[in-house]
């Protein structure tokens, strides 16, 4: 629904211009007076049937573009002034999907959390969880105790959503602004790289594959070949994208030059990620303050100085390439070795296998607890039940995500459950220049504009 | 001991448990434990029901504080008196530093004036906030209610975190939307959840609840619902009542 509102003094407008609707009145279209001049509510093709404004008043538009609009990637509202197509003033509503997460984890144990936050930015689960086991491992302080092999596989499994979350960013965005075959091909290519994440956690979203201490399964037998042949099929196919989206007019004149923001802005607004790269900032956490061993890999931090939609979807562009590059470089320094911190009252004793029938439960360890030992039952139940204690204390976990600074403030009382824990989420802070964006600009340019925040809602509400 | 707000309230007092610092009035207290088990009835069988232990949060850090740590307060105790003719022991309750990660805990009338010092010293620069979040501790009398700022400084490469803490009684702080306008949003959620009222914000309304929704949800004295069950007329109770381990 949207309102016109027609700027003038109350006491003038008596008679009320809703009763002159006449025989075909529209009954969800009605017309009321607020402090700032009459309002009358259109919902579509009945623009006509509304009076022009009385001589010497103004008309304001305002248009609800969401929150089930198909273009603004889920349930954001914008809410919108215009003048004819000129946006003169945006504002967007969030909460729609706002679940409670963060409450929610105030309830559970440290491990279970990871299950929590997987679910805020489903489009890359395992950045979450990144951010959020080392701030658990920072407050425990066993930084430094998880072994090499767990950090590499975290690293490949960051990787892995980064591309996901760029190729869901790229692949929808080229939808909106009607290039369809991008979004074809990137969620072909996304499939690849879910069924890598299927094959490393068992399932393609919403993972609660990290966990404090580790990992919670090795890579299956079979699985760096696998996940070799990704790099390979990555290479080959990104190379094409390039020349999908720049050899299209039609896409190129939708994005180069729209959605200015430059440095200034995305430092005053706190925009991260992409969207700082394409200012001209070769800002990228994983370089200036590296965690999970990222100090080990040799990549580039894409940048570009255009300021505008395009530069954005260029640095992604670039971003893939050396993600695939990262992944490559961490299969070639995976040597044998625990995925699990040594720690045995940290460390969750339960293990998983595939068997015929798909993942489960490992069947060497429910034999060892059921008909072996004793204190390794005991022990299991313990902290599959109640968990493992962290001193209390605050931390922040800042980590390079897809989208931007992805952090976690995380404050223990000192028990088996979080007490406070907080997401900083990028998409969250990303989406406060909206504004900045799109006004002074076209109404089709917002389209481009969001889709280059690439904000995800899960994550913005969460 | 003194009863300056945040000292360990007499009833919980644990002798042997108190070892303070010499230069530190106060050590903020999160929770006070009962029994070893986490049964508050008749359940715990251990022997340890009288078993009463405060737990507290990370002590304040005497100086050196280490590193470029230091450094930067110096720069702040230089600054502060020269700019805005505060001395830093004025505006810094205490500094804490855990986990390699330094805070300072600032007192709430000199908030904006340490941040836009943060912001805009040479030395400083902090470029960038990272947004604020609200921590609710129902045990610290008189300082209920935290709100927790992280800051990043890209030009040098490091990270600070300012804590103000505020009466659940008077939750007023001053918005720093005027130094950092990314914190628009955040210190709209930090009201939302906790109640937190951010003077001087732009625009200070509630951002993921609906817009008529009662209370702050993420507060620890917010009600939460149990489920009834059609089964002779139980209900499975609330999260915060269920039994838990402590």
């Amino acid at each position: 629904m949207n309102d016109v509102t027609y700027e003038s003094v109350q006491d003038e407008l008596t008679g009320g211009a809703g009763d002159t609707l006449g025989g075909d009145e529209d009954i969800y279209a009605g017309a009321y007076d607020t402090t700032e001049g009459r309002v009358f509510t259109v919902v579509g093709g009945d623009w006509d049937q509304i009076i022009a404004p009385p001589e010497g008043h103004k008309e304001r538009i305002v248009v609800n573009m969401g929150p089930q609009h198909p273009s603004t990637h889920g349930v954001l509202r914008l809410i919108l002034e215009l003048d004819g197509e000129t946006v003169t003033d945006a504002r967007c509503a969030i909460g729609y999907l706002h679940t409670g997460i963060e409450k929610n984890l105030e309830f559970r144990t440290w491990t279970i959390g990871v299950t929590f936050v997987t679910r805020m930015d489903y489009v890359n689960s395992l950045s979450n969880e990144g951010a959020y086991v080392l701030g658990v491992e920072k407050l425990l302080g066993i930084t430094d105790q998880i072994p090499v092999r767990a950090n590499l596989i975290r690293v490949i499994a960051l990787e892995l959503a980064r591309l996901s979350s760029h190729l869901v960013a790229i692949g929808t965005a080229g939808m909106e602004l009607g290039h369809t075959t991008a979004m074809t091909n990137c969620f072909r290519e996304r499939e690849e790289v879910l069924e890598m994440i299927e094959m490393l956690s068992g399932l393609r979203m919403n993972n609660a594959y990290l966990r404090p201490g580790g990992v919670v399964a090795d890579i299956p037998a079979g699985g760096e070949a696998k996940l070799r042949d990704l790099v390979k099929y990555m290479r080959r196919r990104l190379v094409g994208y390039h020349d999908l989206l720049e050899g299209n007019g039609v896409f190129m004149a939708r994005c180069v030059g729209i959605g200015y923001l430059d440095l200034t802005g995305c430092l005053a607004l706190g925009v991260t990620g992409p969207i700082l790269r394409s200012a001209g900032m070769p800002w990228d956490l994983r370089k200036s303050q590296p965690y999970f061993g990222y100090e080990k890999f040799d990549f580039d931090v894409p940048t570009v100085d255009t300021c505008d939609v395009y530069g954005r979807f260029l640095v992604r562009f670039q971003e893939m390439y050396e993600s695939v590059k990262i992944i490559d470089q961490a299969l070639d320094l995976l040597e044998p070795g625990p995925v699990m911190v040594e720690d045995k009252k940290i460390a969750w004793p339960a293990q998983l296998s595939i068997g015929s029938d798909g993942q489960g439960n490992s069947l060497d360890h429910v034999r060892h607890i059921m008909g072996e030992s004793m204190e390794a039952l005991i022990h299991h139940f313990k902290l599959v039940t109640e968990g493992f204690w962290v001193p209390a204390g605050r931390v922040y976990s800042p980590t390079e995500g897809p989208k931007g600074e992805l952090g976690a403030v995380i404050v223990s009382d000192g028990g088996t459950r979080p007490y406070r824990v907080h997401m900083r989420d990028p998409s969250f802070t990303n989406l406060q220049s909206v504004a900045a964006m799109c006004v002074g600009g076209q109404v089709g340019d917002i389209v481009a504009s969001v889709a280059s925040i690439d904000p995800v809602m899960g994550g913005v509400d969460r | 001991m003194s009863e300056s707000p945040g000292v360990i309230a007499s009833a919980h007092h644990v002798p042997g448990l108190d070892v303070v610092p010499a230069d530190v009035t106060s050590i903020p207290v999160v929770e006070v434990r009962h029994g070893m088990f986490g049964a508050h009835d008749t359940g715990d069988t251990s022997g340890y029901g009288g078993l009463v232990r405060p737990v507290r949060l990370p002590a304040p850090t005497p100086r050196p504080y280490g590193g470029w740590f230091d450094e930067a307060a110096d720069e702040l105790a230089l600054a502060l008196p020269a700019e805005d003719g505060i001395s830093f022991t004025d505006a810094v309750e205490s500094v804490v530093v855990f986990r390699d990660e330094l805070t300072f805990n600032v007192r709430r009338e000199h908030l904006l004036a340490f941040v836009r010092r943060l912001r805009d010293e040479p030395a400083l620069r902090f470029e960038l906030c990272l947004g604020v979040t609200g921590i609710h501790y129902p045990h610290e009398d008189g300082r209920e209610l935290h709100a927790v700022y992280n800051f990043l400084s890209m030009t040098h490469n490091r990270r600070v975190c300012v804590e103000v803490s505020v009466p659940d009684a008077d939750p007023h702080l001053s918005s720093i939307v005027s130094v950092y306008p990314t914190n628009d949003w955040h210190e709209r959620e930090a009201y939302d959840m906790f109640g937190l009222v951010f003077d001087g914000h732009p625009a200070l309304t509630r951002i993921l609840m609906p817009d008529d929704w009662p209370g702050h949800p993420q507060r620890k004295d917010y009600p939460l619902g149990g489920i009834p069950v059609e089964y002779k007329g139980a209900t499975i109770p609330a999260p915060s009542q269920r039994r838990s381990y402590s």
